[in-house]
């Protein structure tokens, strides 16, 4: 399975996602100027933390306008697999690739700490190696984190099981205390209709080794890697 | 050459996390009556004038300036 990991001016998750999917998982991976136009050869795009175009105007509102992102709605339309994480799942929302928007947190902090979520949806093709219910334990760091959509919106996602990870306690209960910048319904990551597409605020990537702190990103990319494309 | 001065602010209904934090550094102040206080962004252009002002601004509004889910806008041009 090939990986490539697009990079923004601005970009700083781009190594981590990188040497997570090449030492890790052991797939091949390849860096992706996001002023390409071709993604042929790819099975799964990541589009990685950090702050692309210094987060200027909005979180990932510059990002949406650059030549990749079309190629990723037509890579994403025939079937190609795509996860943002942290600003990926920014600009991904700006561009309309996923449903709802990232907003300031609520403490208007930048968090930055390892958080609790839980699996809600292990059938979708980032989860399937995970529990439905599983508590990971992942880093988060970000002021934009705040995760928010209409209440249609959000009837939608929770009748259609497209809440991916929620923050939650240790014991998985989705409490306010465990949410970190007040995203609505505790959400930290949500997929598309058709399920190739994820988004998610935590930081599977950088959990995924013991000097780390966590390996549970592992079950992440792991999911990734083993669904059937 | 015009100018056109735009007006991005969050929803109303939305919480502004940055109002927040300046209404309390008011009340610091000793500014007791704030009753609230929204933080928002403007956009200076300076656009060569044409017949179409109006409408591409609104356009760069919708493409880039502005997040219609979160935001509202409202722009005035100044012909020079």
């Amino acid at each position: 399975m090939k990986f490539g990991v697009v990079r923004f001016p601005g970009s700083s998750g781009d190594k981590d996602a990188y040497f997570a999917v090449r030492d890790v998982t052991g797939q091949s991976v390849e860096y992706i100027w996001h002023e390409s136009t071709d993604l042929s050869g790819f099975d799964c795009i990541i589009l990685p933390g950090g702050a692309s175009y210094g987060d200027y105007l909005r979180a990932g509102g510059v990002a949406k306008n650059s030549p990749i992102i079309d190629a990723i709605r037509k890579f994403a339309d025939g079937g190609g697999r795509v996860i943002g994480i942290g600003n990926g799942f920014q600009i991904l929302c700006e561009a309309g690739l996923l449903p709802g928007d990232l907003l300031m947190n609520n403490t208007a902090r930048f968090r930055c700490l390892p958080v609790k979520v839980r699996v809600d949806n292990n059938t979708s093709d980032f989860s399937g190696k995970c529990c439905k219910g599983q508590v990971l334990s992942l880093p988060i760091a970000h002021l934009t984190g705040r995760y928010y959509c209409d209440s249609d919106t959000l009837n939608v996602l929770e009748k259609d099981g497209r809440v991916l990870l929620r923050y939650c306690d240790e014991s998985g209960n989705a409490t306010e205390q465990a949410n970190p910048n007040g995203s609505v319904g505790n959400i930290a990551g949500v997929v598309n209709e058709r399920g190739n597409i994820a988004g998610m605020m935590p930081h599977p990537e950088r959990a995924v080794e013991d000097i780390l702190g966590s390996t549970d990103g592992v079950c992440i990319l792991q999911s990734m890697v083993e669904a059937r494309l | 050459m015009a100018k056109v001065n735009v007006y991005v602010t969050l929803k109303p209904e939305l919480l502004d996390a940055q109002g927040k934090v300046v209404k309390a550094a008011l009340e610091n102040l000793g500014y007791n009556g704030v009753q609230d206080a929204r933080v928002g962004k403007f956009i200076e252009i300076v656009i060569a004038d044409s017949g179409n002002i109006e409408k591409d601004v609104d356009e760069m509004c919708r493409k880039l300036l502005v997040n219609p889910n979160t935001e509202d806008y409202r722009f005035e041009i100044e012909k020079g």
